[in-house]
């Protein structure tokens, strides 16, 4: 039996006897080197803290911090791995935002008479919010794309243009309270509870081996070499394990008493004797585990990932292969948009209100969450799970000094270091590899 | 020299015309007032120096470059060529000097850029496109190996094989070589040596540019020679000497029509 599986893939060339534990189950090196600094920092700061910081409430709370800036961070990939940057991603979802805002507390109410409450309201909001966003996105990518205006000028501009128009949208004031549907969005507002929490997380589960094992299907079916089968099950346990693991910290953490009180007292009850409730996942988190899914399936599945990733590698050979790199362009950066109106969504429904400063700095968070996780700024090369990753510990680390009370300033000193660091860790690891 | 070469019927219609074909870089006159022409089974050889002007004509064809004045017949019939894709539509194919591969990609990936094999959900099949590399790869060069690499990965001659391989997979009938064997070893030289003679035994039409007037000799049919920008001439290999297309290549003039 286990003869003949090793004999197959010996054979095939690419495992011998003394190849390591861990090349043998081909995962990426990089990927465990950001893992390992994420779990550093976590332990670090649970230290500092005297066993704050790995709480199910604290590993919540960073968790939906987390989100806004990482959906913008899966954006922020296909953006620098064309060779582009987007710097105007913060003040575009102070925009979104402030459309959204103001469709649904204003606009909507006033000219089409729908009633303050109504589902619509958050539905019609966000489509619009979306549509807004990915039109921005789409002409600051004419303007790189066709007009040849380097993205570094149109977004710095944009910088500036977007903060403001969101301004004048508002007339520099806060909007809310949000609507309560468009609140669901935010995280703590609107959580799965436990059950239907395990629920998706089996299902995510059973997706994970399923992917796993249609991949090795085909593989054997061309007959490329696959990893010893042994290899797969730790594989496949890992995902299972790290999956149903997130769950039950998020399950952990119980609804306070007093929100519990206030909740049943609105239904004229009181609380039953014992009776407890968890979050469990909130939707914010399952909306970024759908854009990853669906950004990461662009990524390595579609004509249109490979056209960028080609053309982040050689854009001369991608426009002689016949790829409009124009219009590529303008679709990465109309993507962009999209996905910054998204992470207005969940920005400013996390904070219950549309603010002014919504998104300050956001652009420097994304770009380091991106580049953290592994996209070089040459081009050509970035992952989707890297920069999630990447939000992550930019996230962990801010929310660390914060409870451990590093000043705000210092705070800023500490992430701008770090993102300078982490390129400059990028080049060292490459020249390293590439030799 | 010209030994065993085949008679190429040159009775008909030519596969690829090229009329008058001029283009400008701001004040450089790359291409002035050139013409060629390929016929099935024959192989073209463009000469001349360093700048001369060869990779950018066959740029025109390959639909890089948009030319300022000229025409393209392709079969008997004139061609609109916009866009590397409407070169593609004509069935040319084009090897270029740069071999312009992507090289963050793997070689599969870069063999079908641009026509990537999709599934019925229109998700691009990576498996059964490095399933279809592996197969012209073993045809064209069984010594590769590095189908999961990116290609910066690869050596010269690997590099080269992929952009060959490019070039031989998708049907062409028109092959655009520019200098494939530059980076290569005496061994994949005569590998590309027995691509093209099976290539030209298939009646495809080639436009081949090297610096080897030996290779020219041994491989072309015929050998066009530029010097900036301008067609010094266009010879049948059996009726001239290298020493003759050294001298057009350095003087500009083919010495035996000078003295006739
Ligand atoms: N994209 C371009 N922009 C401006 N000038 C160009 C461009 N491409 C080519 N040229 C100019 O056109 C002339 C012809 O160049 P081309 O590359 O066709 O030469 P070549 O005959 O292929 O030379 P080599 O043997 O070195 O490859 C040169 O003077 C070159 O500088
Ligand atoms: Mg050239």
């Amino acid at each position: 039996m286990s003869d003949s599986t090793s004999g197959q893939a010996s054979s095939a060339g690419r495992s011998g006897p003394n190849r390591s534990f861990f090349s043998q189950l081909e995962l990426d090196l990089r990927l465990l080197g950001m893992i390992g600094a994420f779990l550093l920092i976590c332990i670090l700061f649970n230290i500092m803290t005297g066993g704050q910081f790995l709480t199910p409430r604290n590993l919540f709370n960073l968790t939906i911090q987390t989100v806004s800036v990482a959906i913008m961070a899966t954006g922020m990939v296909f953006i620098i791995v064309t060779r582009h940057i987007d710097l105007a991603v913060g003040s575009l979802l102070a925009t979104c935002s402030a459309v959204m805002a103001m469709m649904q507390t204003a606009w909507l109410p006033d000219i089409l008479g729908i009633p303050l409450g109504s589902p619509w309201l958050a539905i019609l909001a966000i489509i619009f919010g979306i549509l807004v966003g990915g039109i921005i996105g789409g002409f600051q990518g004419y303007l790189v794309g066709f007009l040849g205006i380097p993205a570094f000028i149109v977004t710095l501009g944009g910088l500036l243009v977007w903060r403001n128009v969101a301004w004048y949208l508002t007339n520099g004031q806060t909007i809310g309270p949000l609507n309560e549907t468009f609140q669901l969005f935010g995280g703590i507002n609107g959580t799965l509870g436990a059950s239907s929490s395990w629920i998706v997380g089996l299902i995510a589960a059973a997706a994970a081996v399923l992917a796993l094992v249609s991949g090795r299907r085909s593989k054997l079916r061309h007959d490329f070499p696959v990893k010893p089968i042994w290899a797969e099950f730790v594989v496949g346990g890992i995902f299972v394990a790290a999956i149903l693991g997130f769950i039950a910290i998020l399950n952990a953490y119980e609804v306070p008493s007093r929100v519990l009180e206030r909740q049943f007292e609105a239904r004229g009850e009181t609380v039953p004797e014992g009776f407890t409730a968890s979050y469990g996942l909130p939707i914010s988190v399952l909306l970024l585990i759908a854009v990853a899914i669906v950004m990461t399936v662009v990524a390595r599945k579609t004509r249109f990932g490979r056209y960028i990733f080609a053309t982040g590698g050689n854009p001369d050979a991608a426009e002689l292969s016949g790829i409009n790199t124009r219009m590529l362009t303008v679709k990465v950066f109309a993507l962009m948009g999209v996905l910054v109106a998204i992470a207005g969504l969940v920005a400013s429904s996390r904070l219950t209100f549309h603010s002014n400063d919504i998104g300050t700095l956001d652009e420097l968070r994304v770009i380091a969450a991106a580049v953290i996780g592994g996209t070089a700024l040459a081009g050509g090369v970035g992952t989707i799970y890297g920069a999630i990753l990447g939000a992550l510990i930019m996230q962990s680390l801010q929310s660390g000094m914060a409870m451990v009370g590093v000043d705000a300033p210092l705070q800023n000193i500490v992430v701008g270091s770090v993102l300078v660091a982490a390129v400059l860790i990028d080049i060292i690891y490459r020249r390293r590899v590439e030799g | 020299m010209a030994e065993t070469k085949q008679k190429i019927d040159r009775s008909g219609t030519p596969l690829v015309a090229m009329k008058n074909i001029s283009i400008a870089f701001g004040g450089v006159q790359a291409v002035d007032d050139v013409s060629i022409d390929v016929y099935p089974g024959e192989v073209v050889g463009l000469l001349g120096h360093n700048g001369a002007g060869k990779s950018t004509l066959i740029k025109i064809l390959a639909g890089a470059y948009r030319m300022d004045s000229g025409e393209i017949w392709i079969n008997g019939e004139k061609a609109d060529i916009r866009s590397p894709a409407g070169a593609r539509d004509y069935n040319i194919e084009t090897i270029y000097q740069t071999l312009a591969l992507a090289d963050n990609l793997d070689a599969s990936a870069n063999l079908f850029l641009g026509r990537e094999i999709t599934t019925s959900l229109g998700l691009v099949d990576d498996s059964a496109m490095e399933a279809e590399t592996r197969k012209i790869m073993h045809r064209l060069n069984p010594n590769f190996k590095k189908f999961s690499v990116p290609v910066s990965a690869l050596s010269g001659g690997q590099r080269q094989s992929v952009a060959i391989a490019r070039a031989v997979y998708f049907d062409a009938k028109i092959v655009i070589m520019d200098e494939p064997t530059a980076a290569l070893g005496v061994h994949e030289t005569e590998m590309v040596a027995e691509i093209i003679k099976e290539l030209k035994a298939q009646g495809l039409g080639i436009v081949l540019i090297s610096h080897d007037t030996r290779e020219m000799m041994a491989l072309c049919d015929r050998v066009s020679v530029m010097k900036n920008g301008a067609l010094v001439g266009t010879e049948h290999v059996e009726d001239v000497t290298e020493d003759d297309i050294l001298s057009m290549i350095i003087l500009g003039k083919n010495p035996k029509r000078e003295a006739a």
